[in-house]
């Protein structure tokens, strides 16, 4: 692994990591919306956001898509 | 059990809030975990099979992580904790993951390890279950928690002081699990081959203060949900203090502290794993095994214990 992180290269999601994120709270699948840097669940109406690169998983932080 | 039966111990969001605030300067307060780390990949070692994905639940600042990377075919680790500013300092892939709802994939990972975060978890056998349900079958899941007797001294002297001052208890200190619990738990959440045991580390403080400002500093904090939201009486850390010192310090004025780290392991099961066999389908008699002759029970292995003399 890189000891230093270059600033910018973290902030691409680890594609192998996208094949196993799920949705914690309807365990469906996660569309990745690139420009908005979310993770998108079409049927927990939630979208997670990426920071730095890391997907925040938690229900807390999603942003509702109903309203 | 419903979800409204349930106890909720932990205030999760202040468990949050703790790890975050123990990110700041985190590499300097992190020793506990790092030694548990060690332990964790130690444990690894001995253990016959290759993993090349695996999880590390509540994985702090990626110590664990770091640590099993190539040890028994370990490629790589996730690493997930609840606290943004702790997971980004992992090396690997990162998530910011409650251990109560899991963001994975059924049968992602090869082996699920946690080094000193499942104490925090409301739903402990929730969280067993659902690290069971992320491995493949025959995965391997290994975790490090907080044992009952964890700071047993500073329960004492906050229980001394708080006494005096007040007159009553109240939950300062989270509670931990105990052992016994912890195998049946194991059990319950569908691991096969559960094995528990416990190991105490003994940390020499130069006095309690140092040894709270360091708990706080780990995030290690109270989360207790019942804890006293009014500020405690002035007087009762520096009682405790007075009571830790009388009661424990050494020679040399240093106090000690326990951390009891209790160790969990357990197999997701699969159809290779040894299965205790179908009763009655033995060809080999115990007798002829044991080498011994066997001779019935008699009378006695199913007569009625003799009855209690007195009023019948």
């Amino acid at each position: 692994m890189d000891d230093a992180k270059p600033a910018g290269a973290t902030h691409r999601v680890d594609p192998k990591l996208l094949e196993i994120l799920v949705c914690p709270l309807s365990k469906g699948p996660l569309r990745y919306d690139a420009d908005r840097q979310e993770l998108v669940s079409e049927k927990a109406k939630l979208a997670y956001p990426i920071r730095d690169g890391i997907p925040i998983m938690l229900v807390d932080e999603a942003r509702s898509l109903d309203a | 059990m419903t979800a409204d039966d349930r106890m909720f111990v932990f205030d999760r969001r202040a468990v949050r809030r703790h790890r975050e605030r123990a990110a700041h300067g985190w590499p300097r307060h992190s020793f506990l975990v790092e030694e548990v780390a060690e332990r964790l990949a130690d444990r690894l070692l001995d253990v016959n099979r290759s993993f090349p994905l695996a999880l590390d639940l509540g994985a702090h600042g990626g110590e664990t992580g770091r640590r099993i990377l190539g040890v028994k075919g370990v490629e790589r680790v996730v690493a997930m904790d609840l606290a943004h500013g702790l997971v980004a300092r992992a090396d690997g892939p990162a998530v910011v993951g409650d251990e109560e709802a899991l963001p994975f994939a059924d049968a992602a990972f090869d082996l699920v390890v946690s080094t000193l975060s499942l104490h925090w978890t409301n739903d402990l056998p929730g969280a067993l279950i659902q690290a069971r349900i992320a491995l493949k079958p025959d995965g391997f899941f290994l975790g490090a928690m907080l044992g009952g007797e964890t700071l047993f001294e500073l329960r004492r002297a906050l229980m001394e002081a708080e006494m005096e001052s007040l007159g009553g208890l109240s939950p300062r200190l989270s509670p931990f699990a105990e052992v016994r619990d912890a195998g049946a738990l194991l059990q319950r959440a569908g691991f096969a081959l559960p094995v528990v045991d416990s190991e105490t580390i003994t940390v020499a403080y130069r006095d309690p203060l140092a040894l709270m400002r360091d708990l706080r500093a780990m995030g290690e904090t109270n989360a207790v949900l019942a804890r006293v939201r009014r500020p405690p009486p002035r007087d009762l850390f520096p009682r405790a203090v007075e009571h830790y010192v009388r009661l424990f310090a050494e020679p040399d004025g240093r106090v000690p502290a326990t951390f009891q780290i209790l160790w969990l392991a357990g197999w997701a099961p699969a159809e290779t794993q040894q299965q205790p066999a179908r009763r009655g389908s033995a060809d080999v008699r115990l007798a002829d095994a044991l080498g011994t002759v066997e001779r019935p029970a008699g009378e006695r292995a199913g007569a009625p214990l003799p009855s209690r003399p007195g009023k019948a």
